[in-house]
């Protein structure tokens, strides 16, 4: 923080000098020049409290008024002279001032102090965006949403500027930097004590590799995560420690895939991973039969790879044309003859996945035409064109910044999520769709808040200090409303874990032991409502026992109230 | 010979000195103590904090609040001398001319400091 201060001190050096100096001068020769009195006879000259105080109002008014005596003409001489030089030199403090201001590096200065100190005085946990393009603000959005505090770096002033604009919550501490250069993430807050989670979310592959780099070896406790497109990039970064890595592509065709396996399942899979409290997605069914690829990129391929696993055959369609491995009919898509070959009549589906969206909508639309009854998949390259897309009314369509902020949020904020997802991916249809209607009865037509809690003298100190002194309670005591005790909160738990051994779906007359971890979905806003009953002793005994209790006062006079009656 | 350095010690020395010829003589006579000696040592002092600006060494932070000291010890002095006879127009009683030329002398015990400082670090560049 010094920095700005003693270059500001060392620039306006000189003309500090300056104004003393003219001060000191045209103070003297005031205390020297004879004054005249009242009547025109001459007078001792002004003492120096006159003359400084007249100095004074005259050097920041440019001499408001003369005195009652009027000046003798030698002091007026003097003081047509003096005001001159005190002019320029005011006006020469203030130029060095101006110039000073405009000057970038001193701007910067102030910048990455305010920066630093907002940092310094953050005592929340936060979690560090790295990248704050189309993946970025949708994180930053849910967070703020979730009321969690978050850092960002970006290297665009523009956007950072931008982001400032933004109405959160809470004011965002972003800063314009190269995240690629360690010390920069430093600067950041990546070894903040505070730090709680690092997000390897740019546009830039090598930067988010090198996000990666920089936390595994500056701070390895942390978890880091990142996204990554290429497989160079993911395998590279896997053997550096990334905690998870999100390829929105292979993790797109994954969804599709098991969407036309087990439609059911997926439909879970998108309600316990969507951003909480938005809108409930289409229900996506990918009919089975014959599926045209069109665009043979990094995308196409995951899709191909996965597609390949279910029953489904395809035809590819590519503008570099077929490979000694695969056939490919050469081709944008985009027209008729194309699509034609590739027999868009017949098929069942089509998947527009090409880096360009202009192409992508051509290709759905005269897939379309040739087919009303096709399945389209669209691949949506920026978030820019949303309007295009939504009007279109694919089937289903892959927008890769939504993708890796969801997957982001659901991992960091509950971690236990990344478990219970791979324990859903083992049960049958009948088991996800039940789920998935009771999900949806407890929160109607929105995705719902999914929430770890621990049962400890942190977590939940109340619900803790019960079961450590009365033990027994059930789970289903637990999750009654603290308004109305018969009536039960809208949650679903969904999965308990007990010194490691995960128990799915625990019903209510599951006893619960301090130290257990339970993770369960509600609708939102329903956390901070059982917030109160773990942490509040009063609230918990009224929802375990069905009795309001309050502190010794209240307690002696409804006991007094009592024998009254009695 | 740097000219900057000469005319940062010139400064630094002819504040103490000035300092002094105030400070000198018996502490309440006021015909001893002389206005413009004080007027010309409170305009050097300020020009000498001005010059150790945005030093950022050690030896310069304590250049910068050894001047700061000394200012504030001459200011409060020129105050007192101003409220006394024109304020109170209790006018230079023995009484009011002690206390100017003891604020005066605490200033010139930090100007001294100053000039210790300045010739330590002199004397530390030439070893």
């Amino acid at each position: 923080m010094n920095y700005a201060i003693f270059l500001l001190l060392r620039r306006v050096r000189l003309p500090v000098i300056l104004v003393i100096l003219s001060h000191a001068i045209a103070v003297l020769g005031l205390t020297l020049i004879p004054s005249v009195d009242v009547n025109g006879q001459p007078a001792p000259p002004m003492d120096f409290f006159h003359a400084f105080y007249f100095i004074t109002y005259t050097a920041t008014t440019i001499g408001y008024t003369e005195p009652a005596s009027g000046f003798s003409d030698g002091q007026r001489l003097w003081i047509t002279g003096c005001i001159y030089l005190l002019v320029i030199s005011w006006s020469f403090v203030l130029v060095t001032l101006v110039a000073l201001f405009q000057d970038k590096g001193l701007q910067n200065a102030l910048v990455a102090n305010r920066f630093a100190r907002r940092l310094k005085h953050l005592n929340e946990p936060f979690y560090l965006v790295c990248g704050y393009g189309e993946t970025g603000s949708l994180i930053c959005d849910t967070l703020d949403h979730l009321r969690q505090r978050f850092v960002v770096l970006e290297k665009d002033e523009l956007r950072v500027q931008e982001l400032e604009l933004v109405e959160y919550r809470t004011e965002p501490i972003a800063l314009a930097v190269d995240v690629r250069l360690p010390d920069k993430l430093l600067q950041g807050g990546l070894c903040h004590p505070r730090c709680r989670g690092i997000l390897a979310v740019t546009n830039s592959e090598a930067a988010n590799l090198a996000i990666v780099m920089a936390a595994r070896l500056l701070n390895p406790t942390t978890p880091v995560l990142a996204r990554a497109r290429s497989a160079a990039i993911v395998a590279n970064m896997t053997s550096f420690g990334a905690d998870h890595i999100i390829n929105p592509f292979e993790r797109f065709a994954e969804y599709l895939s098991l969407a036309a396996i087990a439609p059911e399942q997926f439909r879970l899979v998108e309600l316990l991973t969507g951003i909480p409290d938005g809108p409930l997605p289409e229900p996506h069914r990918p009919p089975k039969g014959h599926w045209i690829v069109c665009g043979f990129g990094v995308f196409g391929q995951a899709i191909v790879r996965n597609l390949r696993a279910t029953d489904v055959t395809m035809t590819i369609v590519d503008p570099n044309g077929p490979t000694p491995e695969q056939e490919i009919i050469r081709g944008h898509g985009t027209d008729a003859f194309t699509l034609d070959a590739a027999g868009v009549r017949e098929a069942a589906g089509i998947v527009a996945g090409s880096d360009d969206d202009v192409s992508n909508l051509a290709i759905a639309v005269t897939a379309r035409e040739l087919n009303p009854d096709i399945f389209v998949v669209t691949r949506q390259n920026r978030a820019a064109n949303n309007a295009l897309f939504e009007a279109f009314e694919g089937d289903f369509c892959m927008v890769p910044s939504q993708i890796v902020a969801q997957e982001c949020l659901a991992i960091l904020t509950t971690p236990m999520l990344a478990r219970f997802l791979n324990s859903v991916r083992k049960q049958d249809e009948a088991w996800c769709a039940r789920l998935a209607a009771s999900l949806n009865a407890v929160c109607p037509n929105r995705i719902p808040d999914i929430w770890g809690i621990h049962l400890n003298a942190q977590g939940a100190i109340a619900a803790h200090r019960h079961l450590m002194l009365n033990g027994g309670i059930k789970l289903g005591t637990l999750l009654m409303s603290n308004q109305d005790h018969n009536k039960p909160l809208p949650i679903v738990p969904l999965r308990l874990e007990r010194s490691g051994t995960p128990i799915l779906l625990p019903g209510p007359e599951f006893d619960l032991v301090a130290g257990d971890h339970l993770l369960v979905a509600g609708p939102h806003g329903i956390r901070n409502h059982l917030e109160l009953t773990l942490q509040n002793n009063n609230v918990l005994g009224y929802v375990l026992s069905g009795k309001a209790s309050g502190g010794w006062l209240w307690k002696w006079l409804s006991h007094n109230h009592k024998e009254k009656e009695e | 010979m740097n000219f900057e350095k000469v005319v940062f010690g010139f400064f630094i020395v002819l504040a103490a000195t000035l300092n002094f010829g105030f400070f000198i003589g018996d502490i309440d006579r006021p015909e001893l103590h002389n206005v413009y000696e004080l007027f010309a040592a409170i305009v050097v002092n300020l020009i000498a904090t001005a010059l150790k600006f945005g030093d950022r060494t050690q030896i310069g932070a304590t250049h910068l609040s050894a001047s700061l000291v000394a200012d504030l010890q001459l200011i409060a002095a020129a105050i007192t001398w101003g409220v006394a006879l024109y304020v109170t127009k209790e006018g230079m009683t023995p009484h009011v001319t002690a206390s100017v030329v003891s604020l005066s002398g605490g200033a010139l015990l930090a100007n001294i400091v100053s000039v210790i400082i300045l010739t330590t670090e002199t004397i530390m560049l030439r070893r």
